[in-house]
């Protein structure tokens, strides 16, 4: 296959997760399409990596990797810490700071 | 890259069970089966690594996304109140805006996708298929570059995850003052705590 073909599957998954994180309510469901869009983030990093013949693409995947593992324990923190706060999952419930 | 049959069918197999597991990760109403739908799309994007000749990110990525980041998902899931999810409306107010914009992301995307030049020989790295099947494979090629090139980034990235790890059990802990207002609490969240 040639790189094009994986430039648009990664382009894909990246759009699939923004359209999950702008549509869901759920805030857990908003962290796990942010998943999705590293993920295709991730793809289209290997395959150039692949294919202009360097390293750098693969060890960029795993820096990704670490940063998308810290990302999620903090995120799941806040939402742990929030929901003892406020006990709702959805995200348009928690409009207390609007003016 | 060799362009035989069996790759071009596992590609065109994997890409599109990639997608359709990441349209199930937003069309599916249960939060648990999003998380579910993400190890979906997580195998097979690992599928396409493997396509790629990047075994060893392959393994990585099962290992970290499959098996650390959506069971720490999963493990939130339950702590949290779910009940009522079910009934109600899972799709926010402003779908006219989102779904359009999207689309033309998405729209985008490919466009650039199918767009891309072939590479030129000019910019070609120093990692061909000849000289890491010469050192051993991708890790053995992954692990020259990381500790010399990038081993500053590689021990600052273990820095962060130390300070992500601190940071979310400073944050998820129960205060003490908390714990003062709530007395039968306080044993429970002693060995509650570390759990979390």
């Amino acid at each position: 296959m040639d790189l094009n073909a994986y430039l648009v599957v990664g382009g894909l998954l990246f759009s699939l997760g923004v359209l999950g994180t702008l549509l869901r309510r759920n805030i857990i469901v908003m962290l796990i399409s942010i998943e999705l869009m590293l993920n295709g983030a991730n793809l289209t990093l290997a395959a150039f990596s692949t294919f202009l013949e360097d390293m750098a693409g693969n060890v960029m995947v795993i820096f990704s990797l670490t940063v998308a593992a810290a990302e999620v324990a903090v995120g799941l923190a806040i939402l742990v810490a929030l929901s003892r706060v406020f006990p709702v999952v959805n995200i348009d419930q928690l409009d207390d700071l609007r003016g | 890259m060799t362009d035989n049959l069996a790759e071009v069918i596992a590609f065109w197999y994997l890409a599109f069970m990639a997608v359709t597991g990441g349209v199930g990760v937003l069309a599916l109403r249960n939060p648990v089966h999003s998380a579910l739908s993400l190890v979906y799309v997580i195998f097979h994007v690992a599928g396409l690594f493997v396509i790629l000749g990047a075994g060893f990110l392959a393994v990585v990525q099962i290992i970290v996304y499959a098996g650390a980041i959506v069971v720490l998902f999963l493990f939130t899931l339950m702590m949290l109140d779910m009940r009522g999810i079910a009934h109600e409306r899972f799709v926010h107010r402003q779908l006219w805006l989102a779904v359009p914009l999207a689309v033309l992301l998405a729209i985008e995307a490919v466009f650039v996708g199918v767009g891309t030049p072939e590479v030129r020989e000019a910019f070609l790295g120093a990692f061909p298929p000849q000289t890491i099947s010469d050192l051993g494979g991708s890790t053995q090629a992954i692990a020259a570059v990381l500790f010399s090139e990038y081993l500053l980034p590689f021990e600052v990235a273990s820095v962060l995850l130390l300070v992500a790890a601190i940071g979310a059990i400073i944050l998820a802990r129960r205060f003490d003052r908390e714990l003062e207002a709530m007395p039968e609490a306080a044993e429970a969240g002693e060995s509650g705590e570390a759990a979390s």
